[in-house]
């Protein structure tokens, strides 16, 4: 009987402690010190509107656009996810494979050896903001043809967009997707 | 091009932080007085005198008993939270109470370290859950599990086994708390939230409404690492750009998963007296994590052959189901990092691998020594470590000694029990769900037999992670996973500590020149083989019938 007392109010000391204390000691300093990334990146357009967060894709259907990966959520971060597609999956083969005729209706400039593979295949978390430098230059001719940008200005936005692997080395170097297409419409707009 | 550096850094990182870190956890544990009592100890004095801890010795079988018992009331407070969450405060999405079968299992699975999730974080927990709930037993069940291989090697080394309740806390505040402190602030930084304001509502560039889910992730996200617990604040777990921004955080994860867990060895090497015997263990398992960590990368670089034939530049590799920031070097690495840790957070969805790397995460799960998760995993180590010393023993006809004790009938007795449980936990029922849910299976042909044998390895290995697409959330999934992630979790925990209870209780034989040395590199050659001769032996049949089938058919 001593030892369940014990058991249950060590039980909630550490209840205490680790779940509540402890979350809402880091919540606190972090909502003083970092304020911007504590409450999600949050990008605000002039008007002080909330366009979207740095980190979370968005939908980008206009061909005038540069577009992302697929998304089989619609990139609505309310929830997040793939369709969880086995590389056997006769539906994901299927797919991609419609994904690159239709690749070839919108782009007929660029062949198919030019699309690299992150443009038609599902991210990991339906939400994600980047592609890689290939995959943002090889939509170039279409988007050039469309809004009569010149190549090199774009192929500009591109490399301005660009952020390098961390430190230099990790990962891979991305283009985020949303902050391409805002500069892009600055640009349409000026 | 595999980008080399990005991939010897982070485990070059984890090896120099091994040894010192273990030599810290063996300080941190010793119930003489060191310079961290002055540290820690008003605190702990503090957490003593709330919790009313009386700091006596246990035997074998207090010890173990206030272990299960105090897991058990978790369970049962846990539990109640889920249920009634609606009611209460911090629940600004208005998430609903959770169904009881779900309750039951989420309860079990973060308790027993294992964090496979049936529900989605957006939806289906209140931030008090996330809080007082999840976070909670991410404390709990990691440093419960520290606390009993710290018994067991002090068993096993000739010393009193000590009390749980003090090496509880004493891994929650020298080891657990001050790191996961820190740690989340670095993931803030890079860009991980940290809010309890609700989510917010954006207007996207073409005009749509986005709602975007946030909450208190960066302290979540710490403890949810270096615990080896894996459950994700999110849905996709890592994957979510706001659980994983960059690939600081990503490193950052990858080294928190591994730090205690490659530590132990070593905490092991200096509480036995034979830090060679330490080393020679770490190397096997560094041996054995590398050569994994190789066939996955080449596998998930060679991509999949009937995507690569549409003609597309297919050099990243295969990336459905990847995050362009991490690319395939990093996910492949995340994915042998949380199944060798048995963490079970992804980066990529598992489900999507390539059959062989698919394989290459079952496989660890199913070894469960390749380091294996925070304490659970070394003392799963060191019953290998003995199984080969008996085999050994067996060869040239002497009764097998470990540290100075002889092994004998009721220590193999015990042994081979926690060996077949764990087949027999995951063989049988993925039989079952086979036979009688198919139903809830969604990738056709051999790869959904590799669903469900997922499922089921990673609850007996309790690391968590899942090939996701299998619909998970009925009875008899939320039901079966809970007793085997329960069973897988406990019934070693018990039985080691019984070993050690039993080799405390013997005299110590002195070493002759005729005794197997266990500090040699023979000796680690005899614990790899014991480790995949068993492993092999019994789920080649399974492996072959589920990855490897795949991947024939794949082949061009």
């Amino acid at each position: 009987m001593r030892m369940l007392a014990t058991i249950i109010r060590t039980s909630l000391v550490l209840m205490l402690v680790c779940g509540l204390l402890y979350n809402l000691a880091v919540t606190g300093i972090a909502q003083a010190m970092m304020p911007h990334q504590a409450s999600g990146s949050l990008i605000k357009g002039d008007d002080g509107e909330i366009i979207g967060s740095e980190l979370i894709g968005q939908n980008f259907k206009d061909l005038n656009d540069f577009q992302g990966r697929v998304s089989s959520i619609d990139y609505n971060a309310e929830g997040s996810g793939t369709p969880n597609y086995a590389p056997s999956n006769e539906d994901m083969i299927k797919r991609t494979a419609e994904a690159v005729e239709q690749w070839k209706k919108d782009n007929p400039d660029v062949p198919v050896s030019e699309l690299p593979i992150d443009l038609i295949t599902n991210s990991g978390s339906g939400l994600d903001p980047n592609i890689s430098p290939k995959a943002a230059s090889t939509q170039i001719p279409r988007i050039s043809k469309l809004t009569g940008i010149p190549a090199q200005e774009l192929q500009a936005l591109v490399e301005d967009n660009t952020k390098p692997r961390e430190l230099g080395f990790l990962g891979e170097p991305v283009v985020n997707v949303l902050q391409l297409n805002l500069a892009l419409h600055e640009r349409i707009a000026k | 091009m595999i980008n080399f550096l990005a991939i010897i850094v982070p485990v070059l990182i984890v090896i120099l932080l091994a040894r010192p870190t273990g030599l810290y956890v063996a300080k941190a544990f010793k119930y003489e007085r060191t310079g961290l009592d002055k540290v820690f100890g008003p605190v702990e004095r503090l957490i003593y005198k709330a919790g009313g801890i009386r700091q006596d010795n246990q035997n074998w079988k207090q010890y173990a008993g206030s272990l299960v018992l105090t897991n058990a009331v978790m369970i049962g407070l846990v539990y109640l939270i889920f249920r009634i969450q609606a009611y209460l405060p911090l629940n600004p999405s208005h998430v609903a109470n959770m169904e009881p079968t779900l309750a039951f299992n989420t309860a079990i699975s973060f308790m027993a370290n294992t964090n496979l999730q049936h529900y989605s974080g957006e939806s289906g927990l209140s931030y008090l859950s996330q809080m007082i709930a999840i976070v909670f037993m991410m404390f709990t069940a990691p440093a419960t599990s520290l606390a009993i291989a710290i018994a067991f090697i002090r068993g096993l080394t000739g010393r009193p086994l000590g009390n749980f309740f003090v090496d509880l806390i004493r891994s929650i505040t020298r080891i657990l708390l001050p790191i996961a402190f820190v740690a989340a602030f670095v993931f803030i930084a890079v860009g991980v939230p940290q809010t309890l304001e609700p989510s917010v509502v954006a207007k996207t560039v073409e005009g749509a409404e986005q709602i975007i889910a946030r909450g208190p992730v960066g302290s979540f996200l710490s403890i949810k690492e270096l615990g080896n617990n894996g459950g994700g604040f999110f849905g996709v777990n890592s994957a979510h750009p706001f659980e994983n921004p960059d690939n600081i955080s990503n490193m950052l994860q990858m080294i928190l998963m591994m730090l205690v867990t490659t530590a132990l060895p070593f905490t092991y090497g200096k509480m036995a007296g034979n830090a060679k015997q330490g080393r020679i263990l770490f190397v096997s398992m560094l041996m054995m994590f590398i050569v994994t960590l190789g066939i996955s990368l080449t596998s998930e670089y060679a991509g999949n052959p009937v995507l690569n034939a549409l003609g597309i530049d297919h050099h990243q590799g295969s990336m459905e189901g990847k995050e362009v920031r991490f690319g395939v070097a990093q996910s492949s690495l995340y994915s042998v990092v949380t199944t060798a840790s048995e963490t079970g957070a992804v980066n990529t969805m598992h489900d999507t691998l390539t059959p062989i790397g698919g394989l290459i995460t079952i496989g660890n799960m199913m070894l469960n020594t390749v380091f294996g998760g925070i304490g659970a995993g070394f003392m799963n180590v060191l019953m290998y470590a003995i199984i080969g010393v008996f085999l050994s023993g067996l060869m040239v006809g002497r009764t097998p000694e470990f540290l100075g004790k002889k092994i004998e009938g009721k220590e193999m007795k015990l042994i081979a029990v926690t060996m077949l449980i764990q087949p027999l936990l995951i063989l049988a029922p993925t039989a079952i769900a086979l036979a009688v849910y198919p139903e809830t299976i969604s990738n056709p042909g051999f790869h959904g037999l590799t669903q469900a044998l997922y499922e089921f390895t990673s609850s007996a290995a309790n690391n968590g992670s899942g090939f996701e697409g299998l619909g998970d959330n009925t009875t008899f999934w939320n039901i079966s996973t809970g007793i085997v992630m329960y069973l897988g979790r406990f019934f070693s925990m018990v039985t080691l500590l019984a070993v050690a209870g039993s080799l405390l209780a013997k005299k110590t034989v002195p070493e002759t020149t005729g005794t197997f040395r266990t500090d040699t590199g023979l000796f680690g050659a005899v614990f790899l083989g014991s480790v995949i001769i068993v492993g092999a032996l019994t789920f080649f049949p399974a492996v072959v019938l589920g990855p490897i089938a795949e991947y024939l058919t794949l082949k061009p």
